[in-house]
């Protein structure tokens, strides 16, 4: 077999992104979890055989980007190379060595082809349950934190450890579901597998050394020469969130160099006692996504575009926990470090990186079960709902913010008749939040308002996750700072927006998720937009009078032409 | 009325309206360019046309089968009616939050497009069902006549209602209905409970929402192209194509316009599972291609695939989320930016890319010689030695070899080092391979293997590409058939009428209720047979039954057939085994220990197929007479091969072509690589072989 021409590469590549997006699509149908299902929380890649990652499925999680990309490596170290044979399956949740928290599985299935190791493919999952104190930030340790699976094997030439098994399934809570799960990971790695010996044979191929090679060294050349185009400089950035025990400050100090990124998080918070630690990788990752976002959109994952980011963060701060740090919600702090990378990247990148923005999921989960403060109602039962919902985005040198919309996180939210046919919960208010995006030129996006109870005979655990309380998005550019959290009853009792909270039969817990910064001076912005805003009630009379100085003569105008019908 | 056995079928298309006329089995068709302002006189012009060919009156026609891209273009062009939309208090937003999130990872500058309802004519009612369809919260009447009175007075065209949860209880959404229909007779209502009864309300909500907005439009010219009909002396009855692949009455057109939503593909599907009936093939490809985008399709046992959901009005680049959700019984069908106008360029890691843009007619590919600059599939093809410069589309367009190279040489050639020829190689390479991952993907989704697959091709540049295809598949055998540039309105014709009727209820085989079921399934099928009773008072109609099944906690369904009998007296385990089987063939592998739950139920009534004679193969005629011979490039060799030139026309029942080779007529090219063989069938169909193969 001759090498393989520039054109037949080209196909190859292709062939590749296909592959693993496919692998990833398999994963979404055959899962059990509403977080990998309905919200694409879940990674897939292919790997060489030395572990360095050349495609990855784009999905809803550039968290698992970089996690993935390293993982991979861990798991030859681990297992041994002597002993990967033909139908393995490798499986791990270590927060450090797997994608940050013990709620996400990877699995890893060794691909041969005509009987030599070719590569590797891997995938992660997030998972609704895995024991110990239940998905959130309550505990002290990553011991209370649930069932720890070290890289081990899952199948061994073909046969499944069922003494693994029997323990994953004694130690969760929806042990059916979890099960489930781990097989169509299995699943995912099976089809890509299959997929790429098609395309070997194909191509002729015997092993993936020259596609292999010339993915990297396109991706490398094509990221280098992104950087390359920027100026040199250096510049820092910070911001502060509510945090849990205390607020946290992440500090960054950007360097633009010759051939690579540098992002040092030295001067940021150290850990908080409760689970919102972040393991450094999974910090690196949203770094990493920050950056390509704003100088290498185009470029796929993979170890070569991946390289030329640096991210270095202390031991012990809050971006670079070690073990046994807790680190359940380590997303809290990881969909942060955007917009503190933003912070300095506005400063050698002027009009090219958005205002901040509600940052972190607006997650929760509600922990439901018979009512205990009366008798127990006939069909009355147990169950654990999560859901995942955004805030607003922040505004753009050039556009508004997004309404309710995740970033820096890509995943969906769950439709609600979803959600209510996983539990006895009752959604019974999810719409826009007026008011409550940034004023600017460009006006933050909205956030979005929820109210949740329980079908009769209910009472339920209320897991909050949720930052900005005290900290809202601030804006950019002489634009104004977005609206914070609000977590209340609807009898007025006091919420707080971390940890788990009891809430009584026929009590509701009222949010109000927080929107978007605005960017640049409001008086700048385009009168006509501001008459829009109002005509669709973004804006409420008062904000548009407040905050944009609209005449109350054009207030009214504009009130008359909705109530008419005519469209603004 | 007219002679039963004249009939027409009509698309309207984006650019052109094809009709077709049969008379006695016999087809005459015409294209006239589509007229947007009032689309019933392109088919009034058409249809002399077609009579005149045909010597027949339009008095003697006896039933027209149309379909059309009007209710899409609609969608796409935001030219439906001033509509609003009445929800449950706390949900006003969800068709502008959508799924709320970015539908394209790392563009900091993306936008969502707009909600076809704003924000300000989105009308809450306080009430609310559960999800087993109890009712929490009771509506109240005044508080829809207050509603009303707000819609009145901003002179609303139309009203959608979508209520969480009414797919399983409409209650609450006919008591809207009602309490409308009273104080505002004029406005057209549309339901989510009747247009879309399925679980998830972001689908749900924009389906009736779509439906509406395009309902008095569409009603209005239904209405019209009756009356023009009539004016011609044609007063026979008219029937609509809808997007599952079936015909239905102009009345329910006009009440479910969102069902005629890319009817025209779905007429195109029709066609190729008409030809597979012709050959006795139970396994079939179908592959159209035009100038700006290719659709695939599987065809098993005669049947296209259907799903019921779909995304129209992709906004970005062909990206999927960037469109709408519409929830509606639809021919399952991939559609992607691949045509032969579609334009090449190079990104940053120095691949070649191409599409979704694409050249359309001004300025047109480069070879066009109006000014293009950029390559497009065609320069490639025709650097390739695909096409005729001197022959194309009939004669009617010169070609310009020179421009093409010039285009690929400085959009993709400088910067990769490569002269014309190799930068056309690598376009076309790029373009076969995005079609065949597509076909790839669609397939293994559906779990199928393409190696057991025949390929249908039609429309203009698909000649050109499927040989390719087939060899970069592993499909052995193409057909590419006559009449195949007006394939969707021949499709029309050969379209049974059909109606699918079907409903989310939740049920665990562990908690299963014969009962229920058996009820549930005779009201869908009383449903269903009702459309097409609407349509045809005497023929059998033939119930064909469907459960969505899953794994309790999983999110997606599989379809299952089920057979009368099986739905008619239904046992769990047989609905088990069903799903089981259907699972493993997709996913290698059953759970063990989990439960089953149905979602969807769903009945599709329609008439028995047309009985179509299969065609009796050619027996070897030997060698066609070869009118030249043509430098071709071959890119499975990757060189240039001395290739044989036939005439379509020339080639008589059973005579042969080996590849290299080029089959041409007035409207396509069919590239035959050095892998394959040709025979003309005595239908003109032109059927390609793996040489060495068993046919």
């Amino acid at each position: 077999m001759s090498t393989p021409s520039n054109v037949a590469y080209q196909v190859m590549w292709n062939r590749m992104i296909s592959v693993v997006e496919e692998q990833a699509q398999a994963l979404v149908r055959t899962a059990f979890s509403t977080s990998v299902r309905e919200a694409g929380d879940l990674s897939a890649g292919v790997y060489d055989t030395a572990g360095q990652m050349l495609a990855q499925a784009v999905t809803g999680t550039p968290g698992h980007v970089n996690a993935m990309a390293d993982a991979v490596g861990h798991f030859i170290r681990r297992i041994g190379r002597e002993n990967i044979f033909e139908g393995d399956v490798y499986i791990t949740n270590d927060p450090w060595e797997g994608t940050g928290h013990l709620h996400d599985i990877t699995v890893v299935t060794p691909s041969f082809h005509k009987g030599e190791l070719a590569g590797f493919f891997g995938c992660t999952a997030h998972i609704v349950d895995i024991g110990g104190r239940g998905f959130g930030a309550d505990a002290a340790s990553v011991y209370e934190e649930g069932l720890y699976i070290p890289i081990m094997k899952l199948v061994n030439r073909g046969e499944v450890d069922q003494t693994l098994i029997r323990i994953v399934r004694g130690n969760v809570r929806e042990p059916d579901q979890l099960v489930g799960d781990i097989y169509a990971l299995a699943t995912c790695n099976e089809i890509g597998h299959r997929r790429l010996i098609e395309m070997m044979e194909e191509f002729g191929l015997d092993d993936l050394n020259g596609i292999g090679g010339f993915i990297l060294e396109n991706s490398r050349r094509a990221t280098l020469e992104c950087i390359n185009a920027l100026p040199h400089g250096e510049a820092s950035g910070e911001m502060t969130v509510d945090g849990f025990s205390a607020p946290i400050t992440l500090k960054v100090k950007l360097s633009i160099e010759q051939d690579r990124i540098l992002s040092d998080f030295a001067g940021t918070s150290g850990v908080d006692k409760k689970g919102i630690n972040c393991p450094l990788v999974y910090a690196k990752a949203y770094a990493c996504y920050a950056l390509k976002c704003a100088i290498a959109p185009e470029i796929p994952n993979n170890a070569a575009s991946l390289a030329p980011f640096e991210i270095t963060a202390p031991e012990n701060s809050i971006v670079n926990a070690v073990h046994p740090a807790p680190v359940a919600l380590r997303h809290i702090v990881g969909h942060f470090v955007p917009d503190a990378i933003y912070a300095a990247l506005d400063q050698l990148l002027p009009n090219t990186v958005p205002a901040e923005g509600a940052g972190c999921l607006c997650n929760f989960q509600v922990s439901l079960r018979p009512r205990t403060d009366a008798a127990h109602t006939v069909g009355a039962r147990r169950a654990e709902v999560l859901t995942f919902n955004s805030g607003g985005t922040g505004a753009r040198p050039q556009f508004d913010g997004l309404n309710a919309t995740a970033f820096p996180s890509g995943v969906m939210t769950m439709p609600i008749e979803a959600t209510e046919h996983t539990g006895p919960v009752i959604v019974w208010r999810k719409e826009l939040r007026p008011d409550s995006g940034g004023a600017g030129k460009f006006r933050g996006g909205l956030g979005q308002y929820m109210e949740v109870g329980a079908q009769e005979g209910h009472e339920f655990d209320f897991q909050a996750m949720f930052d900005r309380v005290d900290h809202p998005a601030r804006g950019r550019q002489g634009g104004e700072n977005g609206a914070p959290t609000t977590i209340i009853q609807d009898d007025g009792a006091k919420m707080y927006g971390k940890g788990k909270q009891f809430v009584a039969h026929g009590r509701r817990v009222v949010l109000a998720f927080p929107g978007g910064a605005g960017y640049g001076p409001v008086s700048e912005r385009d009168p006509e937009l501001v008459k829009r805003d109002l005509a669709r009630g973004y804006i409420s009379a008062e904000t548009a009078a407040r905050d944009y100085g609209m005449t109350q003569q054009d207030i009214e105008a504009v009130q008359t032409a909705v109530t008419k019908g005519e469209m603004i | 009325m007219g002679n039963s056995a004249i009939r027409i079928g009509v698309d309207i298309g984006g650019t052109f309206t094809d009709v077709v006329i049969e008379v006695e089995g016999k087809q005459f068709s015409t294209k006239v360019l589509t007229t947007y302002i009032a689309p019933e006189n392109a088919i009034i012009d058409g249809l002399h046309q077609v009579c005149a060919k045909a010597g027949v009156a339009p008095s003697d026609i006896g039933q027209i089968i149309h379909g059309t891209t009007l209710a899409t273009n609609a969608l796409i062009e935001r030219r439906g009616a001033k509509t609003a939309l009445i929800t449950t208090e706390g949900f006003r937003d969800v068709i502008e939050m959508r799924t709320e999130s970015r539908f394209e990872q790392y563009d900091l500058n993306l936008t969502l497009p707009d909600p076809l309802i704003p924000r300000q004519s989105r009308f809450t009612i306080s009430e609310r069902v559960d999800a087993t369809g109890g009712v929490l919260l009771d509506l109240d009447r005044a508080e829809i006549e207050a509603v009303a009175d707000q819609i009145n007075a901003a002179g609303y065209e139309s009203i959608a209602v979508g209520l969480i949860h009414s797919y399983l209880n409409p209650d609450h959404e006919r008591m809207v209905r009602d309490v409308l229909a009273e104080k505002l007779p004029d406005v057209m209502v549309s339901l989510s409970s009747e247009v879309s009864p399925q679980m998830r309300e972001y689908e749900r909500f924009n389906t009736v929402v779509a439906n509406a907005y395009i309902k008095p439009l569409m009603k209005s010219y239904l209405g019209r192209l009756k009356g023009r009909l009539e004016d011609e002396g044609a007063d026979c009855s008219v029937f609509l194509m809808h997007s599952g692949g079936g015909i239905i009455s102009i009345e329910s057109a006009a009440d479910f316009p969102v069902r005629l939503v890319e009817s025209g593909p779905a007429g195109g599907a029709v066609f190729a599972a008409n030809i597979a009936a012709r050959y006795g093939l139970d396994k079939v490809l179908s592959f159209d291609m035009g100038g700006t985008t290719a659709k695939i399709c599987l065809i098993k046992n005669q049947t296209p695939k259907t799903s019921h959901v779909f995304e129209v009005a992709r906004t970005y680049r062909f990206k999927k989320g960037s469109g709408m959700p519409i929830s509606i019984p639809v021919i399952d069908m991939v559609e992607i930016g691949a045509g032969g106008g579609s334009l090449a360029h190079i990104d940053s890691m120095r691949q070649i890319r191409v599409g979704p843009e694409s050249a359309g007619s001004e300025p047109g590919p480069a070879c066009y010689g109006r000014g293009g600059e950029k390559p497009a599939v065609t320069d490639a093809d025709l650097v390739l030695g695909k096409l005729d410069p001197n022959n194309f589309a009939g004669g009617s367009i010169q070609l310009h070899a020179d421009s093409s190279a010039d285009a690929l040489v400085n959009v993709l050639g400088k910067t990769l080092d490569m002269d014309a020829q190799t930068a056309a190689f690598g376009l076309a390479e790029v373009v076969d391979e995005n079609m065949a991952n597509a076909a790839r993907v669609h397939a293994v989704e559906n779990g199928e293997d393409l190696s057991e697959y025949t390929m249908i091709a039609f429309g203009g540049a698909a000649p050109l590409h499927a040989g390719r295809l087939c060899e970069k598949l592993g499909v052995d055998r193409l057909l590419v058939p006559t009449g195949a540039g007006v394939g969707s309105a021949i499709g029309f014709l050969r379209a049974p009428f059909s109606f699918e009727a079907n409903r989310s209820v939740y049920m665990k085989l562990s908690d299963f209720k014969p009962e229920v079921i058996k009820s549930l399934l005779t009201e869908l099928q009383d449903e269903a047979t009702g459309f097409v009773r609407s349509c045809d008072a005497t023929s059998d109609i033939i119930s064909e039954f469907k459960v969505y099944m899953r794994y309790t906690g999983q999110g997606w369904e599989i379809p299952t057939s089920l057979s009368a009998k099986q739905a008619m007296s239904p046992k769990a385990d047989t609905f088990l085994k069903l799903f089981e089987a259907d699972y493993s063939a997709l996913f290698g592998r059953t759970v063990d220990g989990m439960d089953v739950e149905i979602t969807v139920w769903s009945v599709n009534a329609t008439t028995p197929p047309e009985q179509v004679a299969q065609i009796a193969l050619a027996s070897d005629a030997g060698a066609a007479t070869v009118a030249g011979q043509r430098a071709l490039f071959d890119p499975a060799l990757a060189t240039v091969t001395d290739a044989q030139l036939v005439l379509r026309n020339d080639m008589k029942a059973g005579q042969t072509v080996q590849g290299p080779a080029v089959v041409t007529e007035d409207e396509t090219t069919i590239i035959v690589p050095s892998s394959r063989q040709v025979t003309a069938q005595p239908d003109g169909t032109i059927d390609m072989t793996t040489k060495g193969a068993q046919a």
